[in-house]
């Protein structure tokens, strides 16, 4: 198979992957909340975070720097939004410059508001790559299935992953052939073809969608999804849920706790 | 033999207007093979989609098992009509083996157990056994096809409709599939260009060209009829 990123389960053995995706999809909604929830300048607990997903992915066997490389992925949407944060937060100027009769300055508050961020993505980045290593996605879908999420929702993704593969195939087709017929040609020519390839891609998965429904309709499909559901909850499901709620919590207590320590 | 598809004197046009049946009668019986060639274009696919319900007309009917098909039925008809398209890809849209061909036997209604031993008994009748838990995309297109068979085959369909089984294969998997074909008992109406195919699994063949049936008769007849052939594009012409 060519498309590795897509299919991002690792195949390996460790009781995190025999959890039930029920357990798993919990424990990440949890400590994600929590992460998110953390104030902006609470270094302490990003340390914390940091050592319990850590420890989490080291018992998971999922290799670090495939969990690095995969967590980098977030930091482009993260940048996109927090760029202009140094410049927008009120607070004392770290730099600043006169342009065109404007000034723009940089503030200490900015900056810490913006690595308050950049840490916090990354880290709510890490057990959702913990999840997805750990958890086909067929598994996954059926826990979400068994959630209560919406069944059209469900089948909407298990469509999504089934023909990313098919689409990806017919896109690489598509550009073969236009590699195979473009000599040179300036920007915009580029620019143009990319534009029909596009739109060649839209209208063949239209009309592929339409398929598949006829494909559906056929095996006496009525809007409703039905499929068998064989997942079971054990006592270690229990067991990790609650210790990760646990941990979780402790950890978004910890300035608390420490500052009755102290006082 | 009681008659299993009967089609009567049915037309339709495209929503655009452009007519794709005009008129088309023929009936198959339990238990025949039946071949269905034409050029391109000739509207075989367009008759298919009428076998189940996919497409309506108003004028003329289709009859299966004796019923006509019309908005109340569906669900039987398309049980007992089982639709194999052309591009396994389009047929096979969930994300294992075991959950495509439980699909059909879930929407029919059957318990668990049922729909596990439809699965197991399809998947062995089109020698996929062991497959269950694999996803399309990993397969050969081969294995695509006879998984898509199965997924029909596992809501025991009356008769097999097939559309282009062998398209796109290599040699070696098409005769496959023409074994396969042979061992399985429904009575089955395949839509094809491969005339080496029709002459090895199917008794009779019917030729359609321009919305019409041009002829109907036994296999053999029509693929020695070479002007037949070739006045509707189905050999090569003389040059």
């Amino acid at each position: 198979m060519k498309y590795h990123f897509l299919d991002q389960y690792r195949d390996a053995e460790s009781f995190i992957h025999r959890l039930d995706p029920r357990s798993k999809f919990l424990a990440m909604l949890a400590l994600v909340s929590v992460i998110v929830l953390t104030p902006h300048d609470g270094w302490l607990a990003y340390g914390l975070f940091l050592v319990f997903n850590l420890t989490l992915l080291f018992l998971s066997r999922v290799p670090f720097f495939y969990m690095l490389k995969r967590s980098l992925a977030v930091l482009p949407f993260v940048f996109m939004v927090a760029v202009l944060l140094p410049f927008c937060s009120a607070g004392t100027e770290v730099c600043g410059a006169n342009i065109g009769g404007w000034h723009i300055g940089i503030t200490r508050e900015g900056l810490i508001l913006t690595a308050g961020i950049f840490c916090k993505v990354w880290l709510a980045v890490l057990p959702v790559i913990l999840v997805t290593a750990t958890t086909n996605v067929n598994d996954l879908l059926k826990g979400l299935e068994k959630l209560k999420m919406p069944a059209i929702m469900v089948m909407l993704m298990s469509f999504m992953y089934r023909y990313l593969f098919v689409i990806s195939d017919e896109a690489e087709r598509l550009s073969l052939a236009r590699n195979s017929r473009s000599f040179g040609g300036g920007v915009r020519l580029h620019v143009r073809t990319l534009g029909y390839m596009a739109g060649a891609l839209f209208l063949r998965s239209y009309e592929r969608g339409e398929q598949i429904y006829g494909a559906m309709l056929s095996r006496g499909f009525d809007g409703h999804g039905r499929s068998l559901n064989q997942l079971s909850m054990r006592l270690a499901d229990v067991f990790y849920l609650a210790t990760i709620m646990v941990v979780a919590l402790m950890i978004a207590l910890s300035p608390l706790l420490l500052r009755n320590l102290n006082a | 033999m009681p008659e299993v598809i009967a089609v009567e004197n049915l037309c339709y046009t495209y929503p655009d207007g452009q007519p794709a049946l005009c008129g088309v009668s023929l009936s198959i019986q339990e238990g025949e093979t039946v071949a269905l060639i034409g050029p391109n274009g000739a509207g075989k696919s367009t008759l298919l989609f009428h076998l189940n319900g996919l497409l309506h007309s108003h004028e003329g009917a289709v009859r299966v098992l004796g019923q006509i098909v019309h908005d109340k039925n569906l669900k039987t008809v398309r049980r007992q009509v089982g639709m194999v398209f052309q591009n396994p890809d389009n047929q096979l849209f969930s994300p294992t083996v075991f959950d495509d061909v439980a699909f059909g036997p879930l929407n029919l209604g059957m318990k668990e157990a049922e729909v596990c031993s439809a699965v197991q008994q399809s998947l062995e009748a089109v020698g996929m056994t062991g497959y269950e838990k694999r996803s399309p995309h990993h397969m050969s297109l081969g294995e695509k096809r006879r998984i898509a068979i199965a997924t029909v085959l596992a809501m025991s369909p009356a008769v097999l409709v097939l559309d282009e089984p062998s398209a796109n294969l290599d040699p070696g998997g098409k005769w496959h599939l023409i074994e396969l074909l042979r061992s399985l008992p429904q009575t089955k109406l395949i839509v094809s260009h491969d005339l080496e195919m029709v002459q090895e699994l199917c008794s009779r063949a019917i030729v359609m060209d321009g919305g019409r049936v041009v002829a109907d008769g036994s296999q053999q007849d029509i693929l020695k009829d070479r002007i037949l052939l070739m006045a509707h594009r189905l050999a090569a012409p003389n040059l």
